[in-house]
């Protein structure tokens, strides 16, 4: 008899569907039922650092914007730290790094505010070039979809950031760059999201 | 031993991006192939809850949204369960949300236009952190099935939207639980999304008669399984960064 292993298998995904909203913004949905929602406020009040916002929208393969996505953001602190305890060291109180967004119904548009994380030096040496972790799910998407923010301002870290150089169509790399613009003197990044097609955004498997 | 990167993800029992049955995938899954990436401290981490966040009648869909001493209409069930890894190591104080439509099948989302009525004492949402053992529960009623614009006559059978978080951003998951015995589980387009037989089976919530409260509440028992992790056996190797 061969020895069988005794790992459990994954629980496998499934789309988190139009509504959404009802279990992880029910606010959006049209009710108000929670103390606090999670995932509005995601680098607190004392947080040090630039403060960003960062807007965007998801398009899908005909090229319409979809309206009912929630992305979620994972993030360091300006210092490069995770708000996590097995990254050594602390962050502010009150940063959590982690964040919940949803797109306007009639739009499509999202945004949050946060502060810009640093460079995460990684145990290997390397260091991560400043990057916001982005999770997208909606009607239509199997299993969330892993993509990373880097930002246009950081030409010197990106081109030697890890993770974009293993992406080996740098036309493709692009598509991770968020564009800097400014708004009543506070600066804004751009990021669209395109889901399938051409100029495809890069999707990891993390 | 210290924990080391995560196992990576099995594909294979996961549905694929695209799946033209479900229509909406179609547009919305894309072509090119994921880029792998060894789990590296970015993905290692992810958000924690305490109880500071939520409160403690957040578990309970029967009493969060009634009118004092009321309570919705519909079968009143409990779902429990535990949250393990693939080392079958339960995940503690992670936050387990969920949601679901009413008795009849009707969401309380103003995009839901479903003929079936609100039920005035019922929101249709739940959250709860895991014990140290990886233990939730939540009590509710049982959802009903509705309808959807797939096929014009498509059903999706009853179901409870589950998020939960684990212990890294690299085991984020949002899945679909489901009723033992269902007869519109085989034909429903979202469910067959998922290739492999077994890996549907596990999204069946089972009656679990020992955990019923006679007289007053049926329970179903639904365990969850997230990514595992290896264990840095030497600590002189690198870690998997």
């Amino acid at each position: 008899m061969t020895q069988q292993l005794d790992y459990l298998k994954e629980t496998p995904s499934q789309t988190a569907g139009p509504y959404v909203h009802i279990g992880l913004a029910p606010g959006a949905a049209g009710f108000d039922i929670y103390r606090q929602e999670l995932g509005w406020d995601i680098a607190g009040p004392n947080a040090k650092g630039e403060r960003i916002r960062v807007e965007g929208v998801v398009i899908d393969g005909m090229g319409s914007p979809i309206k009912d996505v929630m992305l979620e953001t994972w993030q360091a602190n300006s210092e490069g730290l995770y708000a996590h305890p097995e990254h050594a060291g602390e962050v502010e109180d009150g940063f959590r790094g982690w964040g919940r967004v949803i797109t306007d119904f009639d739009t499509g548009e999202w945004g949050f505010d946060t502060v810009k994380p640093g460079p995460v030096k990684l145990p290997d040496g390397k260091v991560s070039a400043p990057h916001i972790s982005l999770w997208i799910v909606a009607r239509g998407i199997n299993v969330g979809l892993q993509t990373r923010l880097y930002f246009e301002d950081e030409a010197e870290a990106n081109a030697a950031d890890p993770v974009i150089n293993l992406i080996e169509w740098e036309k493709r790399r692009q598509t991770l760059i968020a564009r800097k613009t400014e708004r009543d003197g506070k600066t804004v990044y751009r990021f669209e999201i395109k889901l399938q097609g051409p100029d495809e955004t890069v999707f990891f498997d993390i | 031993m210290k924990p080391g990167p995560y196992y990576q993800w099995d594909r294979r029992l996961h549905p694929p991006a695209k799946t033209p049955d479900y229509k909406t995938s179609v547009s919305r899954s894309p072509q090119y192939s994921l880029i792998s990436l060894e789990t590296s401290i970015n993905e290692m981490t992810g958000p924690r809850f305490g109880h500071n966040d939520i409160d403690p009648l957040d578990n309970d869909l029967l009493g969060n949204y009634a009118k004092p001493g009321e309570s919705p209409i519909g079968e009143r069930i409990i779902l429990h369960g535990r949250v393990l890894d693939e080392n079958a190591k339960p995940i503690p104080n992670t936050l387990v949300e969920i949601w679901q439509a009413n008795a009849g099948g009707r969401y309380r989302h103003k995009k839901d236009t479903y003929l079936a009525p609100i039920d005035p004492n019922f929101g249709g949402c739940g959250r709860t952190l895991t014990d140290e053992n990886g233990y939730y529960y939540f009590r509710t009623v049982k959802p009903g099935a509705y309808p959807w614009r797939n096929w014009v006559n498509d059903w999706r059978p009853a179901h409870i939207h589950m998020s939960i978080f684990g212990s890294a951003f690299a085991q984020r998951l949002i899945t679909q639980c489901y009723f033992e015995g269902d007869p519109l589980i085989p034909r429903c387009p979202i469910v067959q999304t998922i290739p492999d037989p077994d890996a549907i089976e596990q999204l069946t919530a089972k009656l679990d008669y020992n955990g019923t409260i006679p007289l007053d509440t049926i329970a179903y028992k639904f365990d969850i399984v997230l990514r595992g992790r290896r264990s840095t056996l030497f600590e002189n190797r690198l870690e998997g960064n």
